[in-house]
């Protein structure tokens, strides 16, 4: 198929009864959030200038390479990635209303984001016994600002994923309402491509 | 089959397949192989941040364009992702070089 014609199809409502639509033909909700992810691009964009501005402006220790934990984080990606995947298949099992598979994949996408918060709760734990405190130096202030910012994202995007999930069950999401599922797809997917900067910026560019 | 659920069925099959999704989680994984291996080898780190930055933002595209449904979705979508993103690496560069300046002074 074409990209013309895929791009065609997409721009056809789905014919939701409760959804609004603007005179472009695409829901409201639906670019209404994609205007809160780019207030976020914005949001991270700073938070990561504000790292790198004052990378290597440490007086003391411990620094970057003494801490950054490599083989560990490479997992935390690699997790979230998979949930990437887990949740385009969740999405695909609600618009073609097989809600088992939709269910599964809702499940192991939110189970997959919470190894990931558990990750880096043991990574800040293990940093704090290694004397990196938040007001420790300029590298330890910028680095939890941003990946605490980043996880807390993350804990939001699972407890919707959860609600989600019980929303199958009683009845509350069903083919006839995957936008909501959509929706949440993009805010996990941008979570996603959050980190992706995060880990090549901070982890492997030290 | 209503006309419901043909225009419904129509919007689903706009998106890739389960294979395809699968697919690009490969390749996704293969490019983070190659960032971490990249990463350990001494030899490459003269050439690390050209690299290391070209390969997360494949890894971007890839994500915001099948997952994120960017290259199947309404073209108002990719914009209102686009400019904000574009804004946010002007903020970065701007912030980096004024600081860096600043410092030199």
């Amino acid at each position: 198929m074409s990209d013309a014609a895929v791009a065609t199809m997409g721009a056809v409502p789905a014919a939701h009864d409760d959804h609004h639509y603007t005179s472009t033909g695409q829901s409201s909700r639906k670019i209404v959030f994609w205007t809160f992810i780019g207030s976020e691009c914005m949001f991270f964009g700073s938070l990561i200038a504000t790292y790198l501005i004052y990378k290597g402006k440490s007086l003391e220790g411990p620094m970057p390479h003494e801490i950054l934990n490599i083989p560990l984080t490479s997992f935390s990606a690699f997790d979230l990635l998979m949930s990437s995947l887990t949740m385009v298949l969740a999405l695909a099992g609600i618009q073609r209303a097989k809600m088992g598979q939709a269910r599964l994949w809702l499940a192991v996408t939110a189970t997959l984001g919470m190894v990931f918060v558990g990750l880096q709760a043991y990574e800040f734990t293990h940093f704090v016994h290694e004397g990196l405190f938040l007001q420790k130096n300029l590298f330890a202030c910028t680095f939890y600002v941003l990946t605490g910012f980043h996880g807390t994202h993350v804990t939001v995007g699972v407890i919707w994923l959860w609600t989600l999930f019980i929303g199958t069950f009683t009845g509350r999401i069903g083919p006839k309402n995957d936008l909501d599922v959509e929706i949440c797809g993009l805010y996990w997917h941008f979570v996603d491509v959050v980190w992706i900067a995060i880990f090549t910026l901070i982890y492997l560019l030290q | 089959m209503s006309e419901h659920e043909t225009v419904h069925e129509a919007h689903a099959h706009a998106h890739p397949t389960a294979k395809k999704y699968i697919g690009i989680a490969i390749i996704l994984t293969i490019i983070t192989v190659i960032e971490v291996a990249i990463f350990y080898i001494p030899a490459m780190h003269p050439v690390l941040p050209p690299v290391l930055l070209s390969l997360s933002a494949l890894k971007f595209a890839l994500v915001a364009m099948f997952y994120m449904h960017l290259k199947f979705d309404h073209r108002l979508f990719s914009w209102v992702f686009v400019v904000p993103m574009c804004f946010a690496t002007a903020i970065i560069l701007a912030l980096l070089t004024l600081f860096s300046l600043s410092h030199r002074s």
